[in-house]
């Protein structure tokens, strides 16, 4: 049987001295250069990294789609068992693609065709590359379905894709990945826009075909608790070079190099973690209270078919903040709590009542709702897609004064000055657009843009989540200065149980539109009581190969249940009653 | 009815910003400057027609016409020959630049604006306006253009300026439709999202971020406009509904001659150049300027 062990016998993937250079061939620059590794049969080689490393475009370039005429590959050999890739035709690579190399990305919903049903396209991609009969093809496709365990896939195929869940959708990937068993998958982030409880079953399917298919794997991840689990070697790059490179167990043990020894330094872990505090317990003054916060989103509906259903997006969410604590809001894709940053921020309408320094948001005039936006403030994913790419980083960070009329011109200039340095942002920055800041410091501009106002709660959502870990860390460390010297309140929002665990004084775990258990920090790591917590806390990846989770004892999907009445258990600690 | 239009144009001229130094970026692309030029000297030439034009433009020539009364190929007098009636073609077409510049700039400037306009507004506010706005907008555009333009025409007692209005009523109706959709793209943008957060007011999101956003198609359907609302004024001229005669433009000098294509091409061809330059010129220009304004393309190559 192939297993991991397979060191001796000859790679199936051999990559070597690979440089790609972008810009043509007057000014050439390499973003991967001189990069070699082999990949044995049966074998899970991650290749980490943070972002701009080249990892992604070193997939491209096994695959042969490299993007023409920005890149080019200038030198190196890549090859698939006895075929030299870089030499082959683009006739001959297409047969290549998805027979004896498959790949899988990130985003499953963009890269399945939404207007065809799976079973439509699992058959074309085996009749593309087999000789086979049509219906010998659907047995196929129904074949590879049930491997990656879709329950009843015969009658799965007739779906599409936005009928099936994120995590659905990624195992039909696989599915079109695997059906043809390839010799090599490749696989690209592959659980990174999943829940951690998705990413859990899909790595742990990733694995168990890889034992019964002996396929080699190419895991290409920012993310070293997957890299623990799933890896049995590990390249590391850097700017587009190998850094290091070792089995997976010794690489962590103890790095060779200084720069992969700070990556892993970087990496927040449960219970540890390079910025970690103790929890800090709070009084009063309040700094916002919420109670019994719902929002419905009208259902779509046009003139002949009427309105649809209403989504009940937050069914009834209460919680409070004291001046100078972190509250984390954690829980999975859906549940609610970015629509509950929404309507905080007033971007969503709501029902219940929102106290904010006392007042009360709830039917509030205009004049109050302006008021309530100089004391709430918002943080949002994607700091490039929040800042309006045609001004300035000064005007931008200067617009939250204009709009509130505060101070006098020169006032303003003085106060955005300081806010940049404040922020850690270069004094040459207020001049620059956007677009020409990398993505710490873009999130760093929105930070300073958040604080112009001097507000009392900050609302992030999700704000470190895009960023590479060491830029992740530098932004938290630079968050958790400000409240300090500032004391405002953090409303933090986050699917990252690790970073949760690092940063918040307490934590709000919520499921379907409810909050199930809020305790503090230590009391809900140490003592998670709510099935649906455990399952959370259990499902992240370590960042270290000893000490794994225990695999496939989670607990069954929670079914969405009714309103349960929250119960103290310890104090400060309320746990949902389980049905 | 002609200075509120006027006025219009003035506006959209001046509505977006111009960072320092756009001029100078502008300057440096050869194209561009190549565009200007063209521009500079067709309006030079519409100003001065008075004192640089070689003859009336309406007088009929004796000698303008051969022994056959057939018109006059380009020669040592009359520098682009003569037409039907014996006029001179050159200043004909130095006049006819006057009536052509307006509708070109003024009436398509002013279909613009009113596109835009109704375009943001429906495509921000949405619901009830937004409808209403845009069911009269597909209204319009089902609405044969032709047809309402002669009905406009025939109402009001054609001049330059009511022609002008009418192209405008006819033609801001496609821009309101491709606003509406970038508009209501834009608007669900993040940023925008990250402004109402800080409390910014419906004029202040619309005219300082979805505006800006909006300038390279505004840009491209008026550098596209310019061709298509010269030849609607000459398709209305034609139909008599449009600039009076003897008064001349670039479009009606084509249409009065075209069944004379064969026989005399230059009293087609040299308006044509003009018409054609006319809107290369603005083509050239608005690419340029819609590249020199955008600031997110600072530092790319």
């Amino acid at each position: 049987m192939p297993g991991p062990d397979g060191a001796g016998t000859a790679p199936v993937l051999s990559v070597s001295n690979l440089t790609v250079t972008v810009g043509g061939t007057a000014h050439p620059r390499a973003v991967v250069s001189g990069l070699s590794f082999d990949l044995r049969r049966g074998e899970t080689l991650c290749l980490a990294g943070e972002s701009g490393s080249g990892k992604s475009i070193t997939s491209l370039a096994i695959m042969g789609l490299l993007p023409k005429p920005a890149t080019r590959l200038a030198s190196g050999t890549i090859r698939l068992g006895d075929t030299e890739l870089t030499a082959l035709p683009e006739r001959a690579l297409r047969k290549i693609r998805g027979d004896r190399i498959a790949m899988i990305f990130q985003e499953p919903m963009t890269s399945l065709n939404p207007v065809l049903s799976v079973g439509r396209q699992l058959t074309e991609t085996i009749l593309n590359h087999r000789d086979v009969s049509a219906r010998e093809a659907e047995r196929m496709a129904v074949e590879a379905l049930d491997a990656v365990r879709i329950p009843r896939a015969g009658e799965r195929m007739k779906s599409f894709p936005h009928e099936m869940s994120g995590g659905q959708r990624q195992r039909v990937m696989i599915a079109m990945a695997l059906a043809l068993r390839p010799d090599v998958l490749i696989a690209d982030e592959p659980t990174t826009a999943l829940d951690v409880t998705v990413q859990a079953q899909v790595l742990d399917l990733l694995r168990d075909l890889q034992k019964d298919f002996g396929t080699a794997v190419l895991l290409i991840t920012h993310d070293m608790g997957v890299v623990a689990e799933m890896g049995n070697r590990v390249v590391v790059m850097r700017h587009g070079r190998k850094v290091e490179e070792g089995e997976t167990k010794a690489f962590f043990q103890a790095q060779q190099t200084p720069y992969a020894h700070e990556l892993l330094a970087a990496v927040p872990r449960i219970g540890s973690g390079p910025g970690r505090q103790a929890v800090r317990a709070f009084e009063k003054p309040l700094a916002l209270e919420v109670n019994g916060l719902e929002v419905r989103y009208p259902g779509k509906g046009g003139v002949l078919w009427g309105k649809g259903m209403p989504v009940h997006a937050v069914k009834g969410v209460s919680f409070n903040i004291a001046s100078g604590e972190t509250l984390s809001l954690v829980g999975e894709s859906g549940c609610g709590k970015s629509t509950t940053a929404r309507a905080l921020v007033g971007l969503a309408p709501y029902s219940g009542d929102v106290v904010l320094g006392g007042r009360n948001l709830g039917g509030r005039d205009a004049a109050g709702t302006k008021q309530a936006k100089r004391d709430l403030a918002m943080v949002f994913q994607d700091p490039y897609a929040s800042l309006d790419p045609r001004m300035t980083a000064g005007d931008l960070v200067r617009e939250p004064l204009d709009i509130h009329g505060i101070g006098t011109k020169s006032e303003r200039r003085e106060r955005v000055v300081e806010l940049f340095e404040r922020v850690g942002l270069s004094p040459d920055a207020p001049g620059r657009y956007p677009h020409e800041f990398s993505g710490g410091q873009r999130q760093r501009l929105a930070i300073a843009r958040a604080l112009a106002l001097r507000p009392k709660v900050i609302v992030a959502d999700e704000s470190v989540s895009a960023l590479d870990v060491s830029v992740q860390a530098r932004v938290l460390d630079l968050l958790r200065t400000l409240q300090s010297e500032f004391g405002i309140a953090y409303l933090f929002i986050s699917h990252d149980m690790a970073v949760v665990e690092n940063i918040s004084d307490r934590v709000a775990v919520m499921f379907d539109g409810r909050i199930l258990e809020t305790a503090s920090r230590d009391q809900l790591f140490s003592n998670p009581r709510h099935p649906y917590t455990q399952r959370l806390i259990e499902a992240v990846p370590v960042p270290d190969p000893t000490r794994q989770r225990e695999r496939r004892t989670l607990v069954p999907v929670l079914a969405a249940q009714g309103a349960a009445p929250l119960v103290e258990v310890e104090p400060g600690h309320w746990v949902a009653t389980v049905h | 009815m002609s200075e509120p239009i006027a006025f219009d144009m003035t506006t959209a001229v001046a509505a977006p910003p111009v960072p320092p130094g756009a001029w100078r970026r502008l300057f440096k692309r050869p194209l561009a400057v190549i565009g200007l030029t063209i521009i500079v000297v067709a309006v030079l030439g519409a100003a001065l027609a008075p004192w640089i034009a070689p003859f009336d433009p309406n007088e009929q020539f004796f000698d303008g016409l051969s022994l056959e009364g057939a018109p006059l190929p380009p020669n040592a007098t009359y520098w682009l020959g003569t037409d039907l009636l014996g006029r001179d073609l050159l200043s004909r077409i130095l006049y006819g630049a006057r009536t052509s510049l307006v509708i070109g700039i003024v009436a398509n400037g002013a279909a613009l604006l009113i596109g835009t306009l109704v375009g943001v507004t429906a495509g921000y506010f949405k619901g009830f306006i937004g409808g209403v706005l845009m069911r009269f907008t597909d209204l319009m555009m089902a609405f044969p253009a032709l047809l309402l333009a002669i009905c406009l025409a025939a109402i009001l007692s054609p001049s330059l300026w009511i022609v002008a209005l009418v192209i405008a009523l006819v033609n801001w109706v496609q821009v309101a439709r491709v606003i509406y959709t970038e508009t209501s793209a834009l608007s669900e943008r993040e940023f925008i999202a990250a402004e109402r957060t800080l409390g910014a007011s419906g004029p202040r999101i619309l005219f300082r971020h979805i505006l800006p956003h909006l300038l390279s198609t505004v840009i491209v359907w008026g550098t596209l406009g310019i061709s298509t609302t010269v030849l609607l004024e000459a398709t209305l001229s034609y139909l008599g509904v449009g600039v009076q005669p003897p008064m001349a433009s670039w479009g009606n000098i084509i249409f009065e001659n075209q069944t004379y294509f064969q026989a005399a091409p230059w009293l087609v061809f040299f308006p044509g150049i003009a018409i054609l330059l006319l809107a290369l010129a603005f083509n050239l220009v608005g690419d340029a300027l819609r590249d020199v304004l955008d600031p997110t393309e600072r530092g790319r190559d």
